[in-house]
């Protein structure tokens, strides 16, 4: 009946080990959108008894606060996903997009949700999809079918179905390392510690954190498996250990070490042996990250006087400076296809998240804030999570490439920082 | 702000003074005086011993009035060179330690919030360093100082400001 209906599983994500930090959602606001939004009705899903999740209501803020939609009022009744669609109708109230969608509990208590794309100018079905969901997941599926309907209607992969990771500090001795949705919800606590927490990074796979933990009375850095809670010290020489930095094969890491002298870049496997020093600069060199190919480490680097960006080959042969522009530039982050870095710009006395791109040497300032920090590419390279203050206060916002689309997440309490954008899930 | 800066440097002193006096009344070492010779020339009876501890020299470590009372280095942004005026304050507690091989201390880096948390946990690095560097061109040894940064992980004024900022990029010499 439904040629095009696809079954899939949606598998659970094992949180096991997590900390619920139920009061910890972070808020989203947004404050700047694209120029051409693209206007989509997302009808109420028909529902078959209680649904646990507003599945409907969070694929419409996750498609509003992309900044490319622009949502159409459905009048609030609910349109079921095999139900007859008036195309003409719907292409009158201004919707060139409509989704419909059903939401059924099955007899072993998981729920059949069903969903529909059309293009009501064409009158055609652009996506029909249904998974079988538990409760618990019904938040992912939800961000699933927000992912299909962002990529079939603008062409690029969607990321809300990914996750974040940050660091709160809740109190003077009080420092949480959360991992959230990537809307800021559904936070859970991966470490708690009454000693700062910075630095976390995210391996390609998505299965581990890298973070430095100050729980020892020095910087010390962590690999932290998500799934089972498990956590070792990969490097904690003497003097500082921080700035981990994963290879794209997750088998190693690059760190920075001062138990030679200054802070050096060097690369230790990710279970801790095999350790090498990389530069031998006699200057700072920190913030070392892998170009997605593997072919090279960005990182900056203080030996022409001021911080700049440099590259040199994983091997630490062949260094050439990237960033001209300001006194100025540290963090580098590459995006996903390699083409672009992000970085930390200071311009009078203001600090923002600057992208490059890399063929040109041209360079944007995309955020609207001064005080940025930690700038990390979400997977598809559209979009930039960054820490910032405003009134005060450490949050934690996001940008598009382009600085048209801005959204600021803020926590309840506390200071958010340190954000790492995690990969794609399988 | 430079008023300020200056209050602010005086108060931190007054404070470390009122530590140190402090701490002298508590040894209460003998008085210099009760330190009489024995009397000549008559036979005297055996001289009754005392029960005090012989009198120590006061470690200037401890005298508020000496230079080593002052242990902070304050930086520019972005910068790690000690500047002149905290020249001769580094000094004094490089000739301390040189004439005192048995002291040891902890120099520790700060930088104030602006920036990179990671590149700021290097250049807290680099002023300890420098400090450090600094101890040892008047006779301390490097077996004599630890450095250590906190960055801007530990900052002692936390409101968003320049009043605050100048105050947490610091070195701190701290004795063991």
């Amino acid at each position: 009946m439904i040629r095009s209906l696809i079954v899939a599983r949606v598998f659970g994500f094992a949180l096991l080990a997590f900390a619920v930090a139920a009061d910890a959602q972070l808020r989203v606001e947004i404050t700047g959108v694209g120029s051409n939004q693209f206007p989509i009705a997302v009808a109420n899903f028909q529902r078959d008894g209680q649904v646990p999740q507003e599945v409907d209501a969070i694929i419409r803020a996750n498609l509003q606060r992309s900044g490319l939609f622009r949502l159409i009022d459905t009048g609030g009744a609910a349109i079921a996903e095999n139900a007859v669609v008036a195309h003409g109708e719907w292409r009158a109230r201004g919707a060139d997009a409509l989704v419909v969608g059903s939401i059924a509990r099955l007899a072993d208590g998981r729920f059949d949700i069903r969903f529909r794309l059309y293009d009501t100018v064409k009158q055609v079905q652009l996506d029909g999809l249904s998974y079988v969901s538990p409760a618990n997941d019904l938040r992912l599926t939800a961000h699933r079918i927000s992912d299909r309907i962002y990529e079939k209607l603008t062409g690029d992969r969607g990321v809300f179905a990914t996750r974040i990771a940050y660091v709160v500090q809740l109190g003077r001795n009080q420092y949480e390392l959360q991992v959230a949705d990537a809307d800021g919800a559904n936070a859970q606590a991966a470490l708690r510690s009454r000693e700062p927490i910075i630095s976390p990074a995210w391996s390609f796979d998505g299965t581990r954190l890298a973070y430095v933990s100050f729980e020892s009375g020095k910087p010390v850095v962590y690999v932290h498996t998500l799934a089972t809670g498990e956590r070792r010290a990969v490097a904690n020489f003497r003097g500082s250990n921080s700035a981990p930095a994963w290879s794209p094969d997750g088998k190693t890491l690059a760190v920075v070490l001062t138990r030679d002298g200054i802070s050096q870049i060097y690369s230790i496997g990710a279970d801790g042996s095999n350790l090498r020093r990389l530069t031998n600069s006699g200057a700072i060199d920190t913030e070392p990250v892998f170009s997605p190919d593997g072919r090279y480490i960005y990182f900056t680097s203080d030996r022409g006087g001021g911080p700049q960006i440099y590259r040199m080959s994983t091997s630490g042969a062949d260094v050439q400076r990237v960033t001209f522009n300001g006194d100025y530039n540290v963090t580098p982050r590459i995006s996903p296809d390699g083409r672009q870095i992000a970085y930390v710009g200071r311009r009078d006395g203001r600090f923002q998240v600057y992208v490059m791109d890399l063929a040109s040497g041209q360079e944007l300032a995309v955020t609207d804030t001064v005080m940025d920090e930690s700038p990390s590419f979400a997977p598809n390279g559209r979009l930039l999570l960054y820490a910032t203050e405003v009134n005060g206060r450490g949050i934690l916002a996001s940008a598009s490439t382009d600085g048209r689309v801005r959204t600021r997440l803020s926590g309840p309490a506390g200071d958010v920082r340190e954000p790492t954008w995690g990969p794609f899930v399988k | 702000m430079n008023t300020t800066r200056l209050v602010a440097i005086g108060l931190a002193a007054l404070v470390a003074a009122g530590c140190a006096t402090t701490q002298l009344e508590e040894k209460k070492p003998a008085p210099v005086t009760e330190s009489k010779p024995a009397p000549a020339p008559a036979p005297a009876p055996a001289p009754v011993t005392r029960a005090e501890p012989a009198p120590q020299p006061i470690d200037p470590l401890n005298d508020p009035k000496s230079a080593l009372a002052k242990r902070e280095v304050f930086f520019d942004f972005d910068k790690f060179d000690i500047k002149p005026e905290y020249t001769g304050l580094v000094e004094a507690h490089g000739r301390y330690l040189a004439s005192r091989k048995d002291r040891h201390v902890v120099i520790e880096g700060n930088a104030d919030e602006r920036g990179s948390r990671e590149y700021n946990l290097a250049l807290g690095q680099k002023r300890a360093d420098a400090v450090k560097s600094r101890l040892q061109l008047v006779g301390a040894s490097a077996a004599q100082i630890e450095t250590v940064s906190f960055g801007e992980e530990r900052p002692r004024c936390t409101q968003h400001n320049e009043d605050c900022w100048w105050q947490n990029r610091r070195a701190d010499i701290k004795y063991k």
